[in-house]
């Protein structure tokens, strides 16, 4: 069976489209109401869910996820309440659900325990920001067994040998990092980013999605040319953040989601 | 037991390289280039050259009469660390690493300090040697390290408060590292302790193992012999690895790590990370941590700004597997009176760190023969902490 992740690929690959891959912190400010956003951003033209997983000491993420990562702390959530969300989510809607969780929440949990009730749950895929592939090994047999596909991270300054060595162990699509640096940084230069997918093309057959600094429609239509998937997280978050305290927030940022993949799609007939 | 760390940086289970991709080539690279150096003769009689006039290496190794009788029993030798060039130990490794930035040619260092002494240290790497230099503190450690605050900007870097998760040194590495990941071109990143991914543990012990290696001369010059106990504290670990490492093949030299019982443990308020934790990941190694059961870090406390840290350097994780070393912890307390002990018969006042590994060497002298011999690392000096100490007295100066 090809997983949701594959077959979501294909099928904008077919009608020439890319894939707008949205992130929410789960449980920012509570879990009721991600499992609302994740419906709502599918309908406003969501392609692929990533849902963070809250961790107290988020190394790779700039201050607007490490503060929605406290929010979600706060409300009490944790990877054990995650995942009966997803079930909940899986009577809703089949998108694409991807965690981005870092490593110790998965260790605590038991790796072998969590991938298999992960894709009980209905995960299609995790990508573990502090686990490059070098570390990944107490993951891989558990993962291939469950059918989790494990996504793993590129980054400017990975070297020609690293970028074979990655992109030959991700499933589902490479993460490219389009910069060095924090997540929520800003997008510098959009024709370096093209030269590296490129690179990453011509070592795997899976898609390149594009992520950190991909802040505005604008960003989104720059980078839906060069890739197959654009990562949106802080742009969204910080929605999110300052719609928090008002009863139509849902709304708000699926209207913002909803901006970035016409902006996409809006350049795509421009290309044509 | 063979050599550890293994080419994947393990230390048995522990450690590792637990980094984002942006982070790897850089790692890499390092690992490389320390492997390089570490066999360059020029790289090491100039670290050998920096050690000894600037730092003012060998530190003596001395012997406390007066602690020894009043506790009546092993003798007690101080290894003084406390006597280096900025007043504690984390400038071997900071001369180390300086080196190493301009052997790769980044003009820019950055470091994460908790205590501030490795800050200081850093700091005076970086006027030294003509760099750039930007410190992390946690705001909190800010507060209570106002002097070492000052120092560094005095040496003119840049010290930049964390105001994230517990405001302390744990925080502070997570904003190192994430400078770090943003500027990897042009800086080199001096973590302070055995902590961090591969090959940093291990490159810092080795910077650091000189204090065991004179502590093995000088004791066998003074009395003939090895030591029958270690003792040293343990934040991150690095002074207790320095300390440690050219003994472990002594399998009669027992070896003691202590570390900050705050509170008492039983209070949730300490950093006692083996009595206290489980192994889990964090700042990019394998090893102990204090955490809670979804595997979220939990908040520390220690009277001691460099004990208060949530993870331990991953090759004490080994080295308790193996045996080798046990760990301990002693509280607040307990550090506080060995600090008013210490420079009351001895004229010397202790980092508050380093109080605690005094605050078990009185628990455990005693126990001991008179013939037979207790080696304490006093890794720092007080001085930093005089305001702390007046301040939970009660005393505005």
């Amino acid at each position: 069976m090809t997983s949701r992740l594959d077959r979501t690929f294909a099928q904008l690959r077919q009608k020439g489209e890319q894939a707008l891959i949205a992130y929410v912190m789960a449980g920012d400010p509570s879990l009721e109401v991600t499992e609302q956003l994740v419906v709502e951003l599918e309908r406003a033209g969501a392609d692929i869910i990533e849902l963070g997983v809250p961790f107290s000491d988020p190394i790779a993420d700039g201050p607007v996820i490490q503060q929605a990562a406290e929010r979600a702390l706060r409300s009490g959530t944790s990877l054990r309440k995650i995942l009966p969300m997803v079930t909940r989510l899986r009577t809703k809607t089949q998108i694409p659900l991807v965690l981005m969780a870092y490593y110790n929440n998965i260790h605590a949990f038991g790796p072998e325990w969590f991938c298999h009730e992960a894709v009980q749950a209905g995960v299609d895929g995790l990508i573990v920001p502090d686990m490059p592939p070098d570390e990944a090994g107490p993951l891989k047999g558990p993962a291939a067994a469950a059918g989790l596909q494990l996504i793993f991270l590129l980054a400017p300054t990975s070297t020609a040998d690293r970028r074979k060595f990655v992109a030959r162990q991700s499933q589902g699509f490479v993460y490219y990092v389009s910069l060095t640096g924090i997540t929520g940084a800003k997008l510098l230069n959009v024709a370096d980013v093209g030269k590296n997918v490129e690179k990453i093309r011509k070592v795997t057959q899976v898609p390149v999605a594009v992520g950190f600094g991909v802040a505005t429609p604008e960003d989104a239509a720059n980078v839906a040319a060069i890739a197959d998937g654009v990562i949106v997280g802080s742009a969204i978050v910080k929605q999110i953040a300052a719609h928090q305290q008002k009863p139509d927030m849902v709304k708000q940022v699926a209207e913002f989601v909803r901006s970035l993949k016409t902006a996409m799609n809006a350049s795509l007939a421009k290309v044509r | 037991m063979g050599a550890v760390p293994n080419k994947q940086g393990r230390f048995g289970a522990y450690g590792g390289r637990y980094v984002p991709e942006t982070l790897m080539p850089a790692l890499l690279e390092l690992e490389e280039e320390y492997a390089r150096a570490k066999k360059d003769r020029r790289f090491q009689s100039e670290l050998a050259y920096y050690l000894k006039h600037y730092v003012g290496r060998p530190t003596s190794l001395y012997f406390a009469q007066r602690l020894t009788k009043r506790l009546g029993g092993a003798k007690i030798y101080l290894k003084r660390e406390d006597l280096c060039h900025t007043g504690a130990h984390k400038i071997n490794n900071a001369i180390g690493q300086g080196l190493l930035a301009l052997r790769m040619k980044k003009p820019r260092i950055i470091a994460e300090t908790g205590a501030g002494q490795h800050g200081v240290a850093t700091a005076t790497v970086a006027a030294m040697f003509g760099l750039q230099c930007e410190i992390y503190m946690g705001t909190e450690d800010m507060q209570r390290q106002a002097l070492n605050v000052f120092r560094m900007r005095l040496l003119g870097s840049t010290v930049t408060g964390v105001d994230a998760g517990s405001r302390t040194l744990k925080d502070a590495i997570s904003e190192a590292m994430r400078d770090w990941t943003t500027n990897i071109r042009t800086t080199h990143y001096i973590l302070g302790s055995v902590l961090g991914a591969h090959p940093y543990p291990m490159m810092i012990r080795d910077f650091q193992a000189i204090i065991g290696r004179e502590t093995r001369r000088q004791i066998l010059a003074a009395e003939g012999r090895l030591p029958d106990c270690l003792i040293a504290c343990v934040g991150g670990g690095s002074n207790a690895m320095g300390l440690f490492y050219a003994f472990i093949k002594d399998k009669k030299v027992k070896m003691i790590g202590v570390e900050a019982g705050g509170l008492g443990v039983a209070s949730g308020k300490h950093a006692a990370r083996f009595e206290g934790g489980k192994p889990g990941v964090l700042q990019g190694t394998m090893t102990y941590l204090l955490q809670d059961e979804d595997g979220q870090i939990n908040l520390t406390h220690s009277v001691s700004a460099g004990l208060d840290y949530a993870a331990v350097g991953p090759e004490h994780s080994y080295l308790r597997d193996q045996g080798r070393a046990s760990y301990t912890s002693v509280t607040d307390d307990e550090a506080m009176g060995a600090f008013d002990l210490l420079a009351r018969e001895e004229g010397i006042m202790p980092a508050l760190e380093s109080a605690h590994a005094i605050a078990h060497a009185v628990k455990v002298a005693p126990t001991m023969k008179k013939s037979q011999i207790l080696v304490v690392n006093l890794s720092g000096r007080g001085d930093k902490d005089v305001q702390q100490v007046a301040k939970m007295r009660g005393i505005t100066l």
